[in-house]
């Protein structure tokens, strides 16, 4: 046996013991089902001119940009037992604040789309610390707290736009959702540079090991010298920050906002990618890796039901049949129960070994 | 008094978790009307053992024989419907239920819509009265009655159940002595009832004064089964930790050292420390390389005195010195930074980060005074873990194991190292003694008493007095959230000492100085204000 195969045995063993493996595999099947309707579903076909990359897995990758942006921060807030249901209403906070700026500067400029950038990033950075003071220093239960928020910023997109969808047109702003670098979508490629900067932000620093601490055991965490006020404000600003770029990202591809549309129930995909990805809806240990794969998972699914045809009514229904299996396909329960008929190993999943 | 057919008989029982043999060849009997005490260290196998039983865990080879058949259960609940019924040392019940409501759980009475719950009431409270408890509202909601009182409420649950096997899981950890002999009463009640007890406890004085018959493991090995009458207390302790009882005997007695010269300055020192509802305003100082105990009944407020020391708790009065400067202590990051750390009495609730690993769960404090920002790196960190593993000797010494799969004394070690690990001047240690098993109760005095010799200052609280007396060179008495009395540690010093100070309430007992403010705590504070 040489020694790559066996690396990569080791590899497979330990990603199957990963709960995201079902995400994966779940994925792998939905592209498979769009295969075999149609042979050219995986095709990439390379634009002779601009060097483009195109076909539907390039738009899937595009689609699943802003769902990446609110499920990483979502992430985060879940690991320490909270919840962010304000994510889908910073977005359009963020594009409203973005597009009606622009459309009164009106110069198309690139100075003025970065301030639109700047200025919808801070609001929502505001917004997330509104959410996180709330929940660290008055104490309210963040269920509550971002429900509240999640109303209040829907009214403030209204607000901001006079209640109007406003457009704007600014050729750097749309080539964020629209442009392409070496092939691919530039909305694609910033995700990804952000979600590697999150990544090594909590990985690297001992933000995550907090994080995780303050999620498993708060008492003990509090007890070890841990400041839970100081991490509990800066997952629910990350989140809302992340989600200010999402809904930079979902306004820009249409350069429009949608003050009822843009982002509504988002927080719902995003709570579902993290779900998917493996994290505990009670906090604790978390995966940003499962949160990704959870993303895309998503944005296959969405594609999916477009590309099967499945009647707009009966969409919601079928999304969550697939995301139930996956869900029973992750539970401990099940998988003993499988793992049992397999093999009648008397192996018990907890192994404490204790007197 | 014993029948001959035993009614639970495991023979031969091994069970293997990866890497681990956790029970090799292990034999148990339960006869009807006796109660069993099952001994061993912490990593013994006890627990196992209770949970092969149950059927919580599969076993890999053996026999369980119940009533003369063989059996393998599938999971406590099918246990309990087989009669064995478990309640563990947590508690399983539901605080929010009534007492009624907790006893009959699962046998509710039924009548023609739905639990007749007036019934139900009325049964539980027979079942009550069979133990002895006929004083116990069953319509009093579970949260409003004492930990003792609830051990006894699952007990009766136990009996509704018509179990002929009861299995008590370190019962008597957080109960005091009253509250013990109250259990003992009804454990008697129901051994002459006929139900077999099996009873896991650590302190040798319960076992006894209860058990009949006693298994010894050590290390997932049967080591022999024995009648308790027959077997001395040296004989036990020897059976269980298979070495010498001399090396405990020896174990700090040389920790009695001369009363501190006058004029040399406390570490810390502290007047009037108080917080209502808690504890009433207390002075006490501690000096460097000084074991301070802090001894008295349960619910003294020893505990409290501990917590408003680290900060845990926020104290409402009093002035703090430490190290010569007049500080605030208001919160454990507070706490930390003046150097002092504070072990739990509560290690699941308080302690542990149960789904880290013993690596993260080691660095934590250390990782918290550094900030977020200024990540141990791996080497620092792999130090950190090869010189606590190893100073405390933890077992298994695996850094990357998830510290909840580790038994509870080496869960305390653990801890143990993460406060060492921040270097503190001040250790305060809650109870880091209770509910482990003698060897690591001795590496865990044994620690304190060299951290102490190499000039670390520690406040040390335990509900055993004669640990108190052994590793303390001064003794701050306690009793009903106030202080009545400190001892100086002297060679006609015992255990019999404190409780004629708590029995005679700080009035001057025989051969006790007692005396309010140290004047050297005093000195202290004049220089400083």
């Amino acid at each position: 046996m040489s020694n790559t195969s066996s690396g990569a045995a080791s590899f497979l063993k330990t990603s199957v013991k990963q709960p995201y493996i079902w995400a994966i595999a779940a994925l792998v099947l939905l592209l498979i089902i769009n295969l075999i309707k149609d042979p050219t579903y995986l095709g990439i076909s390379v634009n002779a001119v601009t060097g483009d990359l195109s076909g539907n897995l390039i738009d899937i990758l595009r689609a699943s940009a802003p769902i990446m942006m609110i499920a990483v921060g979502m992430t985060l807030v879940i690991a320490t037992r909270g919840i962010d249901l304000s994510v889908g209403s910073v977005m359009a906070v963020s594009g409203a604040v973005s597009m009606e700026f622009m459309h009164d500067a009106g110069d198309g400029s690139l100075g003025s789309a970065l301030m639109a950038i700047a200025l919808a990033l801070g609001i929502s950075a505001f917004l997330g610390l509104i959410n996180g003071v709330l929940v660290s220093i008055v104490g309210l239960q963040p269920f509550i707290t971002t429900l509240i928020m999640m109303l209040a910023g829907r009214g403030l997109a209204k607000v901001i736009t006079s209640g109007q969808n406003t457009s704007a047109s600014n050729e750097f702003f749309r080539w964020i959702a629209n442009g392409t670098v070496l092939g691919f979508p530039v909305v694609f490629l910033i995700g990804a540079v952000i979600v590697a900067l999150v990544a090594l932000l909590v990985r690297r620093s001992a933000l995550g090991l907090m994080i995780e601490s303050i999620g498993i055991n708060p008492k003990a965490a509090r007890m070890a010298g841990i400041r839970p006020v100081g991490l509990l404000i800066f997952v629910y600003i990350l989140s809302a920050v992340l989600a200010g770029v999402a809904g930079i990202f979902s306004t820009a591809s249409v350069m429009t906002v949608e003050v009822a549309k843009t982002g509504f129930s988002s927080e719902m995909d995003a709570i579902l990618a993290v779900v998917i990805g493996g994290t505990s809806l009670a906090g604790g240990k978390f995966s940003l890796t499962g949160s990704v794969i959870g993303a895309l998972l998503i944005a296959t699914l969405d594609k999916t039901i477009v590309f099967l045809a499945i009647p707009s009514s009966a969409t919601p229904a079928f999304k969550a049949i697939v995301i139930v299996a996956i869900c029973l396909l992750q539970s401990q329960r099940v998988r003993a129960l499988f793992s049992q008929r397999r093999a009648r190993t008397s192996t018990p999943r907890k192994e404490a070994v204790s007197a | 008094m014993a029948a001959t057919e035993p009614i639970v008989e495991m023979t031969d029982i091994s069970i293997e978790f990866p890497g681990v043999k956790a029970l090799q060849n292990v034999q148990l009997r339960l006869y009807p009307g006796e109660v069993h005490t099952l001994m061993g260290e912490n990593g013994a196998g006890k627990s196992t053992l209770i949970k092969a039983l149950t059927g919580v865990y599969k076993i890999d080879s053996g026999s369980i024989r119940v009533s003369g058949g063989p059996r393998q259960f599938s999971g406590t609940a099918d246990a309990q419907s087989a009669g064995i019924s478990t309640v563990y040392q947590e508690v399983n019940l539901c605080d929010n239920l009534t007492v009624g409501e907790n006893v009959m759980l699962g046998n509710e009475i039924r009548g023609a819509f739905g639990i007749n719950w007036k019934k139900t009431h009325e049964a539980a409270h027979e079942a009550l009265v069979g133990l002895g408890l006929g004083d116990l509202d069953p319509r009093q909601p579970l949260s409003s009655i004492s930990l003792a009182l609830q051990q006894l409420v699952a007990i009766s649950r136990a009996m509704v159940a018509k179990s002929k096997v009861l299995i008590l899981d370190e019962p008597t950890s957080s109960l005091d002595a009253n509250e013990v002999e109250g259990l003992f009463t009804v454990m008697r009640r129901l051994r002459d009832q006929g139900v077999a007890i099996l009873f896991v406890s650590h302190f040798l004085d319960q076992v006894y004064a209860i058990s009949d018959r006693l298994t010894v493991l050590r290390n997932g090995e049967f080591v022999g089964e024995h009648l308790t009458r027959d077997l001395g207390r040296s004989q036990l302790i020897s059976l269980m930790i298979g070495k010498d009882f001399e090396t405990l005997a020896s174990l700090g007695s040389n920790r009695r050292r001369d009363a501190r010269e006058s004029g040399e300055q406390p570490f810390y020192s502290a007047t009037d420390l108080g917080r209502k509802g808690s504890i009433d305003p207390v002075d006490i100082a501690v000096y460097p390389g000084e074991v301070v105990g802090l001894a008295g009944l349960l619910g003294s407020g020893r505990t409290e005195l501990g917590r408003l020391m680290y900060g845990a708790d926020r104290p409402d009065t009093g002035e703090v010195t430490i190290g010569g400067k007049s500080t605030e202590v208001h919160s454990p990051v507070a706490g930390l930074a003046t150097k002092i750390a504070f072990s739990t009495e509560n290690r699941r609730d308080e302690g542990i980060v149960g789904d880290l690993t013993v690596r993260e769960n080691l660095i934590l404090a250390v990782q918290a005074r550094r900030g977020w920002a200024r990540p141990l790196s791996k080497r620092e960190q792999k130090e950190l873990c090869d010189k606590y593993l190893v100073e405390l000797n933890v077992r298994p010494s695996d850094p990357e194991r998830p510290i909840k799969n580790l038994s509870g004394g080496n869960q305390q070690k653990v801890l143990l190292g993460r406060w060492l690990a921040t270097k503190p001047e001040l250790l305060i240690l809650d109870e880091p003694t209770r509910g482990i098993d003698i060897g690591a109760k001795a590496e865990i005095q044994e620690a304190i008493a060299t951290l102490a010799e190499d000039g670390m200052s520690v406040v040390f609280i335990s509900s055993e007095l004669e640990e108190v007396v052994r590793l303390s060179e001064r003794i701050v008495v306690l009793k009903d959230h106030r202080k009545i009395g400190e001892i100086i540690n002297g060679p006609d010093i015992t255990a019999d000492t404190i409780v004629d100070l708590i029995a005679s309430d700080g009035a001057e007992a025989q051969g006790v100085e007692a005396f309010e403010p140290e004047p050297a705590a005093l000195a202290a504070e004049g220089s400083t204000n």
